[in-house]
């Protein structure tokens, strides 16, 4: 790969995904875009990138940021956030809606489904929330992703990561070496594809919004781009969730962190 | 340091065990059957046990039964790590005190996150 390549690799991801793919990860591209160059006939990764530059066949600009993606999740990722909606977020919800009886839920950058099927665990399991309308919309850029998500199978090794026994008892099914989802879970989210730096005011608006380890893979400039309009479509009194090792502070005065609750953001 | 009982049969299971479990930063101690970590247990208990199913002389859900009657003392989070895969036995376990399971073959990752759910690490 020449310099030139990696200059045209970089653009691509920065402006189709916000991607920000600095030097030190440069080698990222060798790794994971040699199978997909060829899946589609390239010699090399050379070949791939001309095609690219010319008119790229259908398909191809899809795949090549599909694969630069990581897709790495876990059931109850981090543990401590769900324990913040349990205990924080959804008392103070219900009581500020106590009227409507009725919550939205957007799980920004589901990858493949662990973290909006955590959150309707969680729901299922509070009695509190009984006869409460709960909507959970996740969505991704990656189209693969939600259609994994949406089929609902984890393999031997997803559904042990995170995912307590007691729940795995109660939602899940054995379908050869892997699990599958109860439907009832499947058809309680909304799934769609859906790019972060795209307006998703379309979308409505939510009381929590989990935007979890997503970031830290964009420049400072496209961080503050989707925070801003992630507090857009956020209800007044609502939450946005953050990753543990992401932050609204320094980036975007929209969004301030709740002071003692580590990765809780409410707007400005 | 806490620490942390491996009962399997298998001494392949419980050196790969062992190498995880103390990157986690736990003492270790083994056991080859239920009756050999009860006798751990008697002498010292520990804070962590990783429990393996199907053994000679005492089996691990016997094994637990008896642990949990125990009186005195604070008990052991015990994570069982078997090849037992049905749902019926998942819920066996849980109802006879696990705190979780691990179907075999386990990596660190799915180690590493159990030990943090029940609240060991
Ligand atoms: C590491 S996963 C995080 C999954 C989950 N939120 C969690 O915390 O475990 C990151 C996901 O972000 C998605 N992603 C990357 N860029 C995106 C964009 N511009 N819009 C929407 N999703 C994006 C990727 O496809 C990937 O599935």
């Amino acid at each position: 790969m020449t310099g030139l390549d990696t200059q045209i690799l970089t653009t691509l991801l920065k402006e189709r995904s916000g991607l920000s793919l600095t030097g030190d990860k440069q080698y990222l591209f060798e790794s994971r875009l040699g199978p997909v160059a060829r899946s589609h006939g390239f010699k090399s990764l050379g070949e791939l990138t001309d095609a690219l530059r010319r008119s790229p066949p259908p398909g191809l600009v899809r795949a090549v940021v599909e694969a630069m993606a990581t897709h790495e999740s876990l059931f109850f990722r981090d543990v401590k956030p769900f324990e913040e909606l349990r205990s924080f977020i959804i008392p103070k919800l219900m009581e500020a809606r106590a009227g409507t009886k009725t919550l939205r839920f957007w799980s920004a950058a589901c990858s493949t489904g662990q973290e909006p099927y955590s959150l309707a665990m969680l729901l299922q399991d509070e009695p509190r929330l009984v006869g409460w309308r709960l909507q959970i919309t996740a969505t991704d850029l990656s189209t693969q992703a939600i259609e994994r998500a949406a089929a609902g199978r984890f393999t031997h090794f997803e559904v042990q990561r995170g995912l307590p026994a007691k729940y795995l008892v109660k939602h899940f099914k054995r379908n050869g070496d892997d699990w599958e989802i109860a439907p009832a879970l499947r058809q309680a989210i909304t799934w769609k594809v859906f790019n972060l730096l795209d307006d998703p005011a379309p979308l409505g608006s939510f009381d929590v919004i989990l935007c979890r380890n997503v970031l830290i893979y964009f420049d400072q400039e496209t961080k503050r781009l989707v925070l801003e309009r992630l507090a857009r479509t956020l209800a007044k009194d609502g939450f946005l969730m953050l990753g543990s090792a992401e932050t609204t502070i320094g980036i975007t005065d929209r969004l301030r962190p709740v002071p003692e609750h580590h990765g809780i953001y409410v707007p400005t | 340091m806490a620490t942390c009982l491996i009962v399997d049969d298998s001494r392949t299971v419980r050196s790969a065990a062992r190498r995880i479990v103390e990157e986690l930063s736990f003492e270790v101690e083994e056991a080859e059957h239920g009756a050999a970590a009860l006798a751990r247990c008697e002498a010292r208990m520990p804070e962590a046990i990783l429990l393996d199913w199907n053994m000679p002389v005492m089996n691990g859900i016997d094994f637990l039964r008896r642990l949990r009657a125990m009186s005195g003392g604070t008990q052991p989070r015990v994570i069982f790590c078997t090849t037992e895969s049905e749902i019926d036995r998942v819920v066996e376990a849980l109802e006879a005190g696990a705190d979780e399971y691990v179907m075999k073959p386990f990596d660190r990752s799915i180690i590493e996150s159990k030990f943090a759910q029940v609240g060991l690490l």
